[in-house]
C-alpha cells in the first residue's frame, strides 16, 4: 500500500538501531501502531496471534529489569516465543565474542534479537553480522530508541502535537543514551529541546544537534511544557562530575518548591529507576503532573509495535 | 471496463432492508450489538445502527474491529498492513453480535474476525451482514444479511465507495 492510500509509509527495516536513522514518517507509523497495541493490553485476554511462531531473544549484557521485562511482555502479548540471555550466565563470560554469541542464537532460528550492550555502536555492528533483526535496547551512551519512542508517545497522548512544544532534558546528558534518542526523536517531531545540567555532564558541541543548552534550571524552567528528568547515575559518581549529591539536588533536583516556577500543566517524566530526593522529590514523582507510570504502560505498547513491524519484514 | 452495481439511493435502500431483516431475525434489539470491520465495515455498521434506531426507536451498541493482527497471511504478505484501532466498549458475553463488512469474498477476513471476537468474550450468537457478496469462498462461511449478491470472476475487483472515506457513494466492479 502506498502512503497516499493508508496515510502511512511502508515499514522496511528489520532492525531498529536508533532514532537518528528514522524519518518523521516512520516514527509516526510506530506511534500509530502502538496506539492500537495499547488497546490490546487493556483487554481481558491481553494477547493477539500476530507473531505466532516467531521467536525473539533478549540478549542483555548489562543488568536491566524493566526494559527486559517490557520487551518480554511485548513479545508474549504478540504470541511470539521469547528466550532470555544475560551476560552473567551466557558464554560471554567464557570469552566468546559478541558476533559468535549472536550467530549461535541465530542458528537456532531466532527471528529478532533485542540487545543491550555497554559499547556504543554494538547494535549497529550486530545488525550487519546477522540476517535476524536487531532491536537496540540501549548501546553504551549512544541510543535507547524504544525509550525515546515511548517518551514521544506519552507526550503526544497528553499534548496531542509536539510541534513547537518546549521539552527540557535535565541531568546527566553526557552518559545518557535516553537523552540522545529523545533529542533525535523530539527534534524530528517539531519540539524545541533544551538540555540542562551541570557543565561537567553536558557533552561539548551538543548544540550541533539543534538543542539549547542551559546550566541554570530556574532560568529555563518557566517556559517548559515537559520536563524529562534523567537518572543521576550514582555508580558513575566516583568520577566526581559534581561536588556532592546534596548540591546536585539543590541545583537541579525537581522539588515541590521548584515546581511553583513551572507551568501549571507541565508534564513530569522520568525513564526510571528514580532516585527519590535527588533528581526528583517523592511528592513530585507521585504528583498529578507525573506520567512516570504511564511511560511504563506505554513502553509495552511501543515495544509491541516495534517488534511487530521489524519481525514481519522479509529477511 | 467498469460496471455500476449500486448507486447512492439503491445503496441506502439495501441498508434499510438489511436493518429490517436484522430486526426481524432477532425479534427486536434485545441483546443485539453491531461490530464493523475496519475500514468501510465501520461506516456501514454506523449506518445500520442509525437505520435500526429509526425503525425500532432503540440504540444498539456498536463497536469497531481491526482484524489485521488475526490474519492468516501476516507473515506472507509483501506489504504490511497498517494496524488500526479496535474499540469494543461493551460486554460481548451472551449478546447477539452482527459483524458488518463491505465485501464478502474468500471469507478469510471473517475467519480472522471470528477469532478476534472470541478473544473478547463469548457471544450467544454471531451473525454476518455484508453489503456485497461476490462469491469465491475459500472457507465454509456464509452471510446472514446481504445487500446485493454479485456474480464475479476472480480477475475483477469490487469497489465500495462511501462518502466518509471516498467522497462518493457507489459500488462498482472493474477488471483488475
Amino acid at each position: 500500500m502506498t502512503k497516499a492510500l493508508t496515510g502511512y509509509v511502508q515499514w522496511t527495516r528489520k532492525d531498529l538501531l536508533s532514532l537518528e536513522e528514522l524519518s518523521k514518517e516512520e516514527i509516526e507509523l510506530v506511534l500509530h501502531t502502538a496506539e492500537s497495541f495499547k488497546e490490546v493490553s487493556s483487554r481481558e485476554v491481553k494477547k493477539v496471534p500476530a507473531l505466532r511462531g516467531k521467536t525473539v531473544a533478549n540478549l542483555f549484557f548489562e543488568s536491566s529489569t524493566r526494559t527486559r521485562t517490557s520487551f518480554e511482555l511485548a513479545a508474549k502479548r504478540l504470541s511470539a516465543d521469547i528466550i532470555n540471555f544475560s551476560s552473567s550466565d551466557s558464554s560471554s563470560s567464557k570469552g566468546e565474542s559478541l558476533r559468535d554469541t549472536a550467530r549461535n542464537i541465530e542458528a537456532m532460528r531466532v527471528d529478532t534479537i533485542v540487545m543491550r550492550h555497554p559499547s556504543s555502536g554494538s547494535a549497529e555492528y550486530l545488525s550487519r553480522c546477522l540476517k535476524a533483526g536487531v532491536i537496540n535496547a540501549g548501546d553504551g551512551i549512544h541510543e535507547h530508541p524504544t525509550q525515546g519512542l515511548l517518551d514521544i508517545f506519552t507526550i503526544r497522548e497528553r499534548k496531542i502535537s509536539l510541534q513547537g512544544l518546549n521539552v527540557c532534558l535535565i541531568g546527566d546528558i553526557l552518559h545518557s543514551r535516553v537523552a540522545r534518542s529523545n533529542i533525535w526523536g523530539l527534534k524530528k517531531m517539531g519540539a524545541k529541546v533544551t538540555v540542562c545540567g551541570p557543565p561537567t555532564l553536558i557533552p561539548k558541541n551538543i548544540e550541533e544537534l539543534g538543542v539549547e543548552v542551559s546550566y541554570d534550571l530556574d532560568q529555563v524552567l518557566p517556559k517548559q511544557d515537559v520536563l524529562n528528568i534523567l537518572r543521576i547515575q550514582l555508580e558513575r559518581q566516583s568520577n566526581a562530575f559534581f561536588p556532592s549529591i546534596r548540591e546536585y539536588a539543590a541545583e537541579y533536583g525537581i522539588s515541590n518548591e521548584r515546581m511553583k516556577k513551572a507551568k501549571k500543566d507541565v508534564m513530569i517524566m522520568h525513564p526510571g529507576p528514580v532516585n527519590r530526593g535527588i533528581e526528583l522529590s517523592g511528592e513530585v514523582a507521585d504528583g498529578s503532573q507525573s506520567v512516570i507510570l504511564e511511560q511504563v504502560t506505554n513502553g509495552v505498547a511501543v515495544r509491541m509495535a516495534v517488534l511487530f513491524l521489524t519481525t514481519l519484514v522479509e529477511r | 471496463m467498469t460496471k455500476l452495481l449500486l448507486d447512492a439511493p439503491s445503496l441506502q435502500r439495501a441498508l434499510t432492508r438489511m436493518a429490517h431483516e436484522i430486526l426481524e431475525k432477532n425479534k427486536g434489539v434485545e441483546g443485539l450489538a453491531l461490530i464493523g470491520i475496519q475500514t468501510r465495515g465501520v461506516i456501514l455498521a454506523q449506518r445500520l445502527k442509525k437505520a435500526v434506531q429509526e425503525i425500532s426507536g432503540h440504540e444498539v451498541p456498536t463497536g469497531i474491529l481491526d482484524i489485521n493482527l488475526y490474519r492468516d497471511d501476516l507473515t506472507k504478505v509483501s506489504e504490511q498492513p497498517v494496524i488500526r484501532k479496535t474499540v469494543i466498549d461493551f460486554d460481548l458475553d451472551d449478546q447477539t453480535i452482527v459483524l458488518v463488512d463491505d465485501v464478502l469474498y474468500t471469507g478469510r477476513t471473517i475467519r480472522s474476525a471470528l477469532d478476534a471476537l472470541i478473544d473478547f468474550g463469548r457471544p450467544k450468537k454471531i451473525e454476518l451482514a455484508v453489503l456485497i457478496d461476490r462469491g469465491h469462498r475459500e472457507l465454509p462461511i456464509r452471510a446472514d444479511f446481504v445487500g446485493k449478491n454479485v456474480p464475479t470472476t476472480e480477475n475483477e475487483i469490487v469497489h465500495v465507495r462511501l462518502t466518509e472515506t471516498d467522497g462518493q457513494e457507489e459500488v462498482v466492479v472493474s477488471e483488475k
